[in-house]
């Protein structure tokens, strides 16, 4: 059997979560431009700009966000190029265990500071 | 005024060619030559062996859509003018579709996408004794939707109608489908949705805007596909 079958009936909240991950990672992004030049200079001033808490909250939402982003945006590639199933359900896996321990190590390393 | 105008052409015919190969020819044209497609016209008289598809010559029924220079387009529509003489015009059939022969390709992965999406109004009311009516203003939101000669320039210049044809709807497919979601006449909106709301079906569209660019009609598919996810995110949110 070789029929064609679509109609998973999911796909919007990827798209709409694609979005607002990107409005944050940009806010971040503005947020760091402002707040890294500022931050008084050196090692020491960057630490205390990244321990501070409302930073450290940023700083893991946006490891979230990017981790997220990057999930939708690497599947889509995946599902565009790589037609066998088999090898596509591999690297999804791949793909989220990878995000996942980045997002776990980026935050851990962000936050011993 | 006779002037010569010269052309590389795609020529495939699959009882003959092992492969395709691109042919030069060049042809004499008058003043009077207007169009490409009236030069084309010359181009068969001058090598009969030259297959394409024409029909209307003005525009509306689509057939005559070829990739010109690089880009899709009707060749019925496409100024002899507008194009650079000083090389010649380049002619491949539209890009990403089976060829039949030479210009000709293979339309039904096109025509199944249009059909999944049901382009036609679903209402179960019993017909009243007049036609339907519906207010100027809820017929305004049609405009721009129902002027689509299916012609396939734009679901044949979408990278992502390349890469899965049998998947998603495409660029004129998506396009007929929220003429038909737009339509207050129509019954069927949940259901048109729900049949849209899949990764390939719909969102395999990166709002690339090649469609766009090449509409011989100007028409704005991405727009439409972008109305159609704001119509999700309402039902969703």
């Amino acid at each position: 059997m070789n029929r064609i079958v679509v109609g998973a009936h999911y796909g919007l909240k990827d798209w709409l979560v694609q979005r607002v991950t990107a409005v944050v990672m940009a806010l971040y992004t503005l947020l760091m431009i402002v707040a890294v030049p500022t931050a008084a200079g050196g090692y020491d001033g960057w630490r205390a700009l990244m321990s501070h808490g409302l930073i450290r909250f940023a700083s893991f939402v946006f490891i979230v966000c990017l981790c997220y982003h990057a999930w939708v945006g690497v599947r889509d590639i995946w599902m565009d190029y790589v037609k066998p199933t088999a090898v596509r359900l591999i690297l999804h896996a791949l793909t989220l265990l990878a995000l996942v321990g980045y997002a776990g190590w980026a935050t851990q390393i962000i936050w011993r500071l | 005024m006779t002037r010569n105008i010269q052309f590389k052409i795609y020529r495939y015919d699959p009882d003959k060619d092992a492969k395709p190969y691109m042919q030069d020819i060049s042809v004499e044209i008058d003043a009077t030559d207007r169009k490409l497609l009236d030069v084309m016209v010359k181009l068969k008289a001058k090598d009969d062996s030259i297959a394409f598809r024409r029909s209307c010559r003005e525009g509306v029924c689509g057939s005559d859509a070829l990739n010109i220079n690089g880009k899709n387009g009707l060749a019925c529509l496409t100024a002899i003018d507008d194009l650079p003489t000083d090389k010649p015009i380049v002619l491949r059939p539209l890009p990403g579709l089976p060829v039949i022969r030479d210009l000709i390709v293979d339309m039904t992965q096109f025509f199944k996408q249009y059909h999944s999406i049901k382009p036609y109004l679903i209402n179960n009311d019993p017909p009243p004794e007049r036609e339907r009516l519906q207010s100027p203003e809820d017929r305004e939101e049609l405009n721009g939707l129902y002027e689509c000669i299916l012609c396939a320039c734009c679901s044949t210049s979408c990278p992502s109608f390349w890469w899965n044809p049998d998947k998603f709807v495409g660029p004129a497919g998506l396009l007929a489908a929220y003429r038909f979601i737009a339509d207050t006449r129509d019954q069927a909106t949940s259901e048109r949705l729900d049949d849209l709301d899949d990764p390939y079906r719909l969102f395999r569209c990166h709002t690339i805007m090649n469609c766009v660019d090449v509409c011989p009609k100007g028409l704005n598919p991405t727009k439409a596909i972008g109305k159609i996810k704001d119509m999700m995110v309402k039902r969703a949110i």
